[in-house]
């Protein structure tokens, strides 16, 4: 008895000082000058640009993912073909590789100099230091999601109402859009809360391509590390804050989203 | 396919031919430059400290969530994946204002080795726990009570029978807390100082390279970085494997 009390008291302390005293410390830091300084500083022109353009890119990226996250594992479950192996795999590398080193690899791709990046900027599209390479590095980061979320649930639904709808002369398209996708709504929202989270919070990837141009090109990260490197603790702790309330937010509907046996 | 190809798959091959464009002996002589070996030595050593307290840790708070009951238990069980959910640069923040400067414990390990660990723990916490709690949940308690009964101690009860039956989920939790550690990158930006042969990792190295202009130095780190995570990707397919061997 006194073991199993003692094991609790050292995972709670653990988790404690790891992980809840400071968040708890960030949210204090916040409030410190009072509510109207941190509103102020989530208020400024500035932040709301950052929050806007987070809010874009990550809508770009979220919508992006889903539907090739949908197809893609429709085709995974469904069809044996040569190389599945390697896309399966493929698929993971997101998750693996460094933040860091997907900034950079769109960084020499599409960069000016770059052959690509050239002939893109000719045509008077930028990609690095603008948004749509911010969007680039956002979908790299948050790809697997939704796919890992729908693929067990397709394998669990079977095939059988999909044939059903076949035989009683439905087209491909309706059974898709009235059998399948009921189906696995659930398995999709929580890919989508997942990715969304993901799309929000990407720091390295974005901080390479982005240029980091206050104003232009920041997101809600990248905000945070300027407010920390030109001293200004109000604005950087409360743009964390605001990043941290998503991030709970997220939790929660996680929570609400995740399939039934894991509860 | 297509969408693939272009998202991930060009990105890290232009990478690769980056790194390639200065031969082998330019390679070499990127990945051998002094300050990127120090950063590269100390990403491994802390992701190695790092994975090794997460066994032990990961493994008791799972052991916590499943065998014991607490008012607050589904509290703390959400709360475990916080680190998953909150972006990395808030995290490194959260850290630095409890453990920084200006720490209300009195405790400063901003720009040490320590804050490196710390920030990668943070980060790591969820894979050993995620991976272990199923496992432990499934796994029947009659083999623990024959033990029992047969006069093993709880102690050797749970090295001889629980531990071999966790350890595939063990191994998987920790070789993803491991690629997470060696890519890490915005926890540790803040509270290291990325200090030259220090404190710099080899994220930090990286994104140092690309801001002063050596881009072959930074693609040929990170192809030693993509090495890596190719490998323990390939090493968790691996285990999977090995863990289903029975159920095939």
């Amino acid at each position: 008895m006194t073991a199993r009390i003692s094991l609790r008291v050292v995972a709670l302390g653990y988790l404690a000082l790891l992980l809840v005293f400071p968040v708890a410390m960030v949210f204090a830091r916040t409030f410190e000058k009072g509510v109207g300084a941190a509103w102020a500083a989530v208020t400024s022109p500035d932040a709301l640009h950052a929050l806007w353009l987070t809010i874009l890119v990550a809508a770009i990226s979220v919508t992006a993912n889903t539907v090739f996250g949908i197809v893609c594992a429709i085709v995974l479950v469904r069809h044996r073909f040569r190389g599945r192996g390697l896309l399966n795999a493929v698929l993971d590398l997101p998750l693996a590789v460094s933040p860091v080193v997907v900034g950079l690899a769109l960084f020499i791709l599409y960069s000016r100099t770059a052959p690509v990046g050239g002939w893109l900027a000719e045509h008077g599209i930028r990609v690095i230091f603008s948004t749509p390479g911010i969007v680039l590095a956002t979908m790299f980061v948050s790809l697997p999601f939704v796919v890992r979320e729908v693929m067990p649930v397709l394998r669990e639904i079977g095939t059988e109402q999909e044939q059903a709808a076949s035989t009683l002369g439905a087209s491909p398209f309706q059974t898709f859009w009235m059998v399948t996708l009921p189906a696995i709504r659930q398995g999709v929202a929580y890919g989508v809360v997942l990715t969304t989270a993901r799309a929000i919070g990407e720091f390295g990837a974005v901080s390479v391509v982005s240029g980091r141009i206050s104003g232009l090109t920041e997101t809600m990260t990248v905000y945070v590390q300027d407010r920390f490197q030109n001293f200004d603790l109000v604005g950087c702790y409360a743009a964390a804050v605001v990043l941290a309330l998503i991030a709970i937010a997220t939790l929660l509907l996680t929570d609400l989203f995740k399939p039934k046996e894991e509860q | 396919m297509i969408y693939l190809s272009l998202i991930v798959l060009i990105p890290l091959a232009a990478v690769l031919w980056q790194s390639a464009k200065g031969g082998a002996g330019g390679f070499l002589q990127q990945v051998s430059n002094p300050e990127a070996i120090a950063a590269l030595r100390l990403t491994l050593l802390a992701s190695l400290v790092v994975v090794l307290i997460n066994v032990v840790s990961g493994t008791l708070i799972a052991w916590v969530l499943v065998r014991d009951s607490f008012r607050g238990k589904g509290f703390v069980n959400a709360l475990i994946d916080l680190p998953f959910a909150l972006p990395t640069i808030v995290a490194g923040l959260t850290l630095l204002a409890l453990y920084g400067p200006k720490s209300p414990l009195g405790l400063n390990i901003a720009y040490t080795k320590a804050a490196i660990i710390m920030a990668l723990l943070f980060v790591t916490l969820p894979f050993v726990i995620r991976a272990v709690q199923p496992v432990l949940a499934e796994l029947d308690h009659e083999m623990e009570e024959a033990a029992y009964s047969l006069g093993a101690s709880p102690i050797a009860s749970f090295r001889r029978v629980i531990l071999p039956n966790l350890l595939p989920a063990i191994l998987s939790g920790t070789a993803l807390s491991f690629a997470r550690s060696v890519g890490e990158f915005g926890s540790i930006v803040l509270i290291t100082g990325n200090v030259p042969f220090k404190t710099e990792v080899a994220s930090v190295y990286i994104y140092g390279q690309i801001q002063s202009d050596n881009v072959s130095g930074a693609a040929a780190v990170s192809v030693l970085l993509l090495v890596i995570s190719l490998l323990i990707l390939l090493a968790i397919s691996g285990l999977n494997r090995w863990g289903t061997r029975h159920d095939r």
